[in-house]
C-alpha cells in the first residue's frame, strides 16, 4: 500500500508557480495549488501580474498542464486570476487542465459568489445612548408584564389546587432553600464576626461594650441577613433558573410544552417562585442566628459580653418589630430574584453564548433590584417610623 | 484533494475486530470493515445498532473497548489530542444536527476553522468560506444569518460547508437526510455525488434513507445484531437472504424506493 505514514505530509509536491510562459500571450502555472499553501500561491499570483505585461485585449493563455494537485481554494484562486484577466479586458483561456481538475475549476465558477460583507456602520454616540435607554425602557416593561402574568397563572392555579406541582416547589425548596445552607450561614456568621469586631473598638473606648448586642443584632435582624441572604441566593438559583429556562429554549423544550399542553409558567416558573417564596424567609431566620452567633463569638473574645449576657441584651435590643421588619423584606425579595431568573431565561433567542449573557443579566439585575427593594423598604420604614 | 497519486483501491479506513459496550449491552462484536478511497460509503441499520458509535469511535470522540481502527494507514485508537491534529484536519465531520456554533454566522462558522488551520488573510478566507458556502447549494445571504435564523436543510447545508473547510479528503456524515424534505433530500443525494466526483472524495455516511442509498452509495454494509449482517453494493444486497436485511430493504417503504431505483435506470 502507498499511504503515507505521517499524516498531512500526503504527497510532497512542488509547490504552486505561475509565471510568465515561453509564448507571450502565455502565462504558465505549475505545482500543487492547495489550501495549505493558498497564501503563497495567492502572492505569487499577485507578483505574476505585476511583472506580466498584460496585453489590454485578445486572447490570453493559461498553461495548466503543470498543476499537478488541485482543491478547491486553489481552484477559486485559479477561477480568481481568470476574472480578475477579463475584467480587464482579455478573452482568458486555461489550457492542459486535467479533466477531474477542470470539473472542480468549472464547479467553482457556476457555484461562485462574492462574500457577503454585511455593511454594518458602527452607530454614533448618541445612537448608542437611545438604543440603550430604549432597551432598557422595554427590559422593564418587559419584566413588569412577566410580573403581571406571573400573578396571573398563580391566581389561575391558586383557584385549581390540582394544577399546582408540590414535587416541583418540593424540589426546588431543596436545592435553592436547603442547599444553600452551608455557603449562607458560613458568610453570614462571617459577617456577624467583622461587624462585632469593627463595632468593638468604638464600644470599648466610651465604655459601652453591652451594647455590642445591639449593633450585632440590629443591623444583623433588620438590615444585613435578609440583603446578604438574597444576594447570595440571587448568585446561587437566580442565575440557575435562568441558564435552566434559557438551555430550554434553545433546544425548544419551551415549545414543546406549550405545544404537549402544559403552560410553561405553571411547570417552569411557579414553582420556582412559590418554592423561594418559602425558602428565603426561612433562610432569613438561619442567616439571623449565625449572624448574631458571629457577633457573641467576637463579643465574648473582645469585649468580655459572655454568652448569656448578650442574649438577656438582645432580647431589649432587637424589638419584634425589627425582627418581623427583616423577615417580611424576604419574600419580596424572593418574587424578585426567582421572576428575574426566569424572565431572563426566557429572553434567551437560540445560542449558546445568548443564554450566558442572559444568566449574567438575571444576577447583575436581581442584586440590583433586590438593593432598590431595600433602599425604598428603608424610607418607607423611616416614614412610618417603625 | 486532488492528488490522484494514489491507487483507488486503497483502504482510506479499516476497522478490525472492534469490540464496543456500554456497561452490559454490547452494541458492536468483532466487527471488521474497510471503506476504499474515493467510495461513497453508507453504514446502515436500525436505531440504536451502532452506527452513530461506529463513526464516533472513527473521529475518536470515543474508544472502542478493544480492536483496530486505522484511518489512512494510522491507528487512530489511543492517540492523543496532539498526535489526532494532522489526521483530523484531514477529515470534515457533518454532525446530525449540525452542531453549529450558535453565536457565529454561517460564513464565521466555516472562516473559524480556515483560520485556524491556515495563515490566510482575512479577505481570502472570507472569499473562501463563501465559495464553500456556495458549493453546498446555500443561497447568498445565508452566509451572513446566525445557525438559529436557518431552516434544518439550510443548517445541514451549513454543517457540510464547515466540514468542506479544509479541503478534507475525508468526510463523515451523520444522517446527512434526517429531518428534511424530500426535494431537500434530493438536493443533498446530488450534493453528495458532485462533491465526491469534483473534489475526489471519499464519504463515509451513517443513514436511513433508502432513497439516498439507492442514489448515491456505492457501498452499504448493514449493521445488526452487534455484527455486519451484510457489505456489499445495493443490487448485491437487495438480493441477500439474510431476514433482517430483507425486513430492512423490502419493508414497504423500501420497496418503494427500490421501484423507483429500477425505474429511473
Amino acid at each position: 500500500m502507498k499511504l503515507p505514514t505521517t499524516p498531512g505530509q500526503a504527497v510532497t509536491q512542488a509547490a504552486a508557480d505561475i509565471r510568465a510562459g515561453a509564448a507571450p500571450r502565455e502565462l504558465r502555472c505549475e505545482g500543487a495549488w492547495l489550501l495549505r499553501s493558498a497564501a503563497q500561491t495567492e502572492s505569487r499570483i499577485e507578483a505574476c501580474l505585476r511583472a506580466f505585461a498584460r496585453p489590454q485585449t485578445g486572447e490570453l493563455l493559461i498553461d495548466a498542464r503543470a498543476i499537478t494537485a488541485l482543491d478547491t481554494s486553489g481552484a477559486w484562486l485559479l477561477h480568481r486570476l481568470r476574472r480578475t484577466l477579463e475584467e480587464q479586458g482579455c478573452s482568458v483561456r486555461i489550457g492542459g487542465l486535467r479533466p477531474e481538475f477542470d470539473a472542480l475549476l468549472a464547479l467553482v465558477a457556476v457555484r461562485t459568489t462574492e462574500p457577503t460583507v454585511a455593511a454594518v456602520s458602527a452607530p454614533g454616540m448618541l445612537a448608542r445612548f437611545g438604543r440603550n435607554a430604549w432597551d432598557g425602557l422595554l427590559g422593564a416593561l418587559g419584566l413588569l408584564s412577566f410580573l403581571g402574568v406571573s400573578a396571573t397563572a398563580l391566581g389561575a392555579a391558586l383557584m385549581q389546587p390540582r394544577r399546582i406541582r408540590w414535587r416541583s416547589i418540593l424540589y426546588n425548596l431543596q436545592t435553592a432553600g436547603v442547599a444553600a445552607l452551608p455557603i449562607t450561614g458560613l458568610l453570614t456568621f462571617l459577617l456577624g464576626i467583622v461587624i462585632a469586631y469593627q463595632g468593638a473598638e468604638q464600644l470599648r473606648r466610651v465604655g459601652a461594650n453591652i451594647y455590642i448586642a445591639d449593633l450585632v443584632g440590629l443591623s444583623m435582624v433588620r438590615e444585613l441577613s435578609p440583603l446578604i441572604t438574597a444576594i447570595i441566593v440571587a448568585g446561587r438559583s437566580g442565575s440557575a433558573y435562568a441558564a435552566q429556562i434559557g438551555t430550554m429554549k434553545v433546544t425548544e423544550e419551551v415549545d414543546a410544552l406549550r405545544t404537549i399542553g402544559i403552560g410553561s409558567f405553571d411547570l417552569l416558573v411557579l414553582p420556582k417562585v412559590v418554592a423561594l417564596v418559602i425558602a428565603l424567609p426561612l433562610l432569613t431566620v438561619y442567616t439571623d442566628i449565625m449572624g448574631i452567633f458571629g457577633g457573641m463569638v467576637m463579643a465574648r473574645a473582645q469585649l468580655d459580653v459572655g454568652f448569656s449576657t448578650f442574649i438577656d441584651r438582645l432580647d431589649d435590643a432587637v424589638s419584634l418589630t425589627s425582627f418581623l421588619i427583616g423577615i417580611g423584606k424576604a419574600p419580596v425579595f424572593a418574587v424578585i430574584i426567582a421572576l428575574v431568573g426566569c424572565h431572563q431565561g426566557f429572553q434567551v433567542d437560540g445560542s449558546a453564548e445568548s443564554v450566558g449573557r442572559q444568566t449574567t443579566t438575571s444576577v447583575v439585575q436581581a442584586i440590583f433590584l433586590v438593593i432598590l427593594v431595600d433602599a425604598l423598604f428603608s424610607i418607607a420604614f423611616s416614614w412610618l417610623k417603625l | 484533494m486532488n492528488a490522484g497519486t494514489t491507487a483507488p483501491a486503497d483502504n482510506v479506513i479499516e476497522i478490525r475486530d472492534l469490540n464496543t459496550c456500554f456497561g452490559q449491552a454490547v452494541v458492536h462484536r468483532d466487527v471488521s470493515l474497510s471503506v476504499r478511497r474515493g467510495e461513497i460509503f453508507a453504514l446502515v441499520g436500525g436505531s440504536g445498532c451502532g452506527k452513530s458509535t461506529m463513526l464516533r469511535e472513527i473521529i475518536m470522540l470515543q474508544p472502542p473497548v478493544s480492536g483496530s481502527i486505522r484511518v489512512f494507514g494510522q491507528e487512530v485508537i489511543g492517540l492523543s489530542d496532539e498526535q489526532a491534529l494532522p489526521l483530523r484536519r484531514r477529515w470534515g465531520m457533518m454532525f446530525e444536527r449540525g452542531a453549529l456554533f450558535s453565536s457565529l454566522t454561517v460564513t464565521e462558522n466555516v472562516a473559524m476553522v480556515l483560520k485556524e488551520h491556515t495563515d490566510l488573510d482575512a479577505a481570502l478566507v472570507a472569499e473562501i468560506a463563501a465559495l464553500k458556502i456556495a458549493l453546498t447549494g446555500l443561497p447568498r445571504d445565508a452566509g451572513a444569518k446566525y445557525p438559529s435564523e436557518l431552516s434544518g436543510g439550510m443548517r445541514k447545508r451549513a454543517a457540510l460547508a464547515r466540514a468542506l473547510a479544509l479541503d478534507p479528503e475525508l468526510l463523515f456524515l451523520d444522517e446527512p437526510t434526517a429531518g428534511l424534505d424530500p426535494l431537500s433530500a434530493c438536493g443533498i443525494d446530488e450534493l453528495v455525488r458532485q462533491l465526491r466526483d469534483a473534489l475526489g472524495l471519499t464519504i463515509m455516511m451513517v443513514t436511513h434513507d433508502l432513497d439516498l442509498l439507492w442514489r448515491a452509495a456505492d457501498r452499504v454494509a448493514v449493521l445488526g445484531e452487534e455484527r455486519i449482517l451484510g457489505n456489499g453494493t445495493m443490487q448485491e444486497l437487495a438480493q441477500s437472504q439474510h431476514p433482517l436485511i430483507r425486513e430492512y430493504f423490502y419493508g414497504p417503504r423500501g420497496r418503494g424506493a427500490r421501484e423507483q431505483a429500477w425505474n429511473r435506470k
